[in-house]
């Protein structure tokens, strides 16, 4: 099975596409998800349907797109509309079952921020670019998983601002803000995997990546972290970095 | 020229300053870059700009000092850069007011401007920031007759009282600026690809300007009516403007330009560097056929031309 050498990037496509299950509608966004879900369906989810917002559903991907606006997205494609079609019919319509997500915080109950820092958000210090669909995939997908940079600040207890709603305060908060589904299930981050408990939705550490301390993950976290039941994550095989280096991003778009 | 045939630099000249726009395209493909672009030359100032993912053409013209105002979802150009440097600056300076929404509910806006109703309720936003935090607060809504006297509103479904919708306001434009494939002289439009929120935002405009890389004749389309989105009569102007999405890219004609976008982005950041460009590509030039020249001619555009079997350039080097 294992192990050559392998990069961080490698290393989170890997854990990205095994979050797909086979036949899953999968809403994916720019950069790791494209290549968890190009990896995805060359290996156990053949049959994993990819939707990119602006607007084109299964695509069949020839090369790596740049952007979910990118002319590449329409290769192969099953339809090709625009960006009300898939978040009208697809999306708030609950027929996508994992939606990708991203931002520059990510706290304790997987809410994302991916707008500004800073106390007052009419006044930033730092300012993103905004949601762009992320808040509607956050509050419509059956599922999301998210993936981030990990770092002590970048994993606060209550992020500056909620783009994405995750669990937002935990327990049964989310239903009660009259989302009709949803939630995060998994954190994939460049030292490990955190998943949510059933009942309280608190993050807890569920692998960390080779090399590194499950203590270490702890320490770069800036709330509490559990990581009693935490194992090592299971390297990329030879055949999964074969494949997304040689068909998912020969061109080194992403896997740099 | 005749019809609703009229030249880049009219076109341009009928935005006022302090218009309300929307432009065409998303993040990486189809912006009207030319049009946005003679904005900059007629020194437009104080627009307000409305948009779900825009990419360049708002960060340029943010960066130029056009705009004033913009409700929004995003501005980056994805994996070229991860924020619009200019709107970065603007926001962090307090140079800019601005309203956050999602992709979903400002093209759901768009949709409700364009069926003639007041709102559309989505599913979307509970629970988030973007729905209990406004940049835009009450009295500064009531000082703009532009602006929605509200920025959402929660509510029970009459129907289903335990069932939350949110309701987003309409948007209706003085212009909605497209770059398309091919438009007829009379307005009729043909979009390859996706066609982001196009449409709804041509409809949800009162006068619609279209920019095209190619004006083919009015049978050619209708041989395939079902692949004309807009009516022609929402279109008011076409502008015949080959490579009008330059550094972006068009579907079936030429890929984006990472040569180009890298300059944009990397000197973007800094004031003097940003300056430069301006004046390199932008005021420095006379008019799009000038810029066409200065960002390399036919050789550049050769290297972008797309393939007919994939619709881009799929030998293009991108890193």
């Amino acid at each position: 099975m294992t192990t050559s050498a392998y990069t961080l990037t490698e290393l989170m496509a890997v854990a990205a596409a095994r979050e797909i299950r086979d036949g899953e509608v999968v809403f994916a966004g720019t950069g790791l998800p494209m290549l968890g879900v190009m990896l995805a369906q060359r290996t156990h989810a053949p049959r994993c349907i990819i939707i990119f917002e602006a607007g084109t559903v299964d695509s069949r991907l020839a090369h790596l797109p740049m952007s979910v606006g990118d002319p590449r997205v329409m290769r192969g494609a099953a339809t090709a509309a625009g960006l009300m079609e898939v978040f009208t019919y697809a999306l708030q319509a609950g027929r996508v079952h994992v939606g990708f997500l991203s931002g520059a915080q990510v706290d304790r109950f997987g809410n994302i921020n991916s707008t500004s820092i800073g106390p007052n958000p009419r006044r930033p210090s730092v300012r993103f670019s905004g949601s762009g669909g992320a808040c509607d995939i956050a509050c419509l997908a059956r599922r999301t998983i998210i993936i981030a940079k990990h770092e002590k600040r970048r994993f606060p207890e209550r992020v500056d601002y909620v783009t994405s709603p995750g669990w937002l305060e935990g327990g049964d908060s989310r239903d009660r803000s009259g989302l009709p589904w949803g939630g995060p299930t998994a954190v994939v981050t460049t030292m490990g995997i955190i998943r949510f408990r059933p009942e309280t939705k608190e993050a807890y550490l569920s692998s960390f990546h080779p090399g590194l301390k499950a203590r270490a993950v702890a320490e770069d976290t800036g709330f509490v972290l559990d990581i009693r039941e935490a194992e090592e994550t299971i390297p990329p095989s030879d055949e999964e970095l074969r494949i997304l280096r040689e068909d998912v991003d020969p061109e080194k778009i992403f896997l740099r | 020229m005749s019809g609703k045939m009229i030249d880049l630099r009219s076109a341009a000249a009928l935005i006022p300053d302090g218009a309300t726009i929307s432009f065409g395209g998303f993040t990486t493909q189809r912006h009207p870059m030319a049009f946005v672009y003679e904005l900059i030359r007629q020194k437009k100032n104080s627009l307000y700009l409305f948009g779900h993912s825009p990419g360049g053409d708002w960060d340029i013209l943010i960066g130029a000092g056009a705009v004033a105002k913009v409700e929004l979802a995003y501005e980056a150009d994805e994996a070229f850069n991860t924020v619009g440097p200019r709107w970065r600056m603007a926001v962090e300076s307090g140079r800019i007011e601005w309203e956050d929404y999602s992709n979903f509910t400002m093209v759901a806006r768009f949709t409700a401007g364009a069926m003639g109703i007041p709102f559309m309720p989505v599913r979307s936003l509970l629970g988030s920031d973007v729905l209990e935090q406004e940049a835009l607060g009450p009295s500064r809504r009531r000082i703009d007759p532009r602006t929605a006297s509200k920025k959402l509103h929660v509510m029970a479904s009459p129907f289903e009282p335990g069932d939350q919708v949110v309701l987003v306001p309409a948007i209706r434009t003085d212009f909605a600026v497209l770059h398309v494939q091919k438009a007829t002289e009379n307005g009729t439009l043909r979009i390859e690809g996706q066609t982001f929120a196009d449409v709804q935002q041509a409809l949800a405009a009162r006068t619609v300007i279209v920019t095209a890389e190619e004006i083919v004749d009015e049978d050619s389309l209708r041989r395939e009516p079902e692949r004309n989105p807009i009516p022609h009569f929402a279109v008011t102007h076409v502008c015949h403007v080959p490579y009008g999405a330059h550094p972006y890219a068009v579907y079936n004609y030429y890929d984006y330009d990472p040569v180009q976008l890298r300059e944009y982005h990397d000197g973007a950041r800094d004031d003097d560097a940003f300056q430069r460009y301006l004046d390199k590509y932008v005021t420095g030039v006379r008019d799009h056929e000038d810029y066409v020249k200065a960002v390399g001619g036919p050789a550049r555009f050769d290297m972008l031309k797309a393939s007919p079997d994939f619709g881009y350039s799929p030998d293009l080097k991108r890193r």
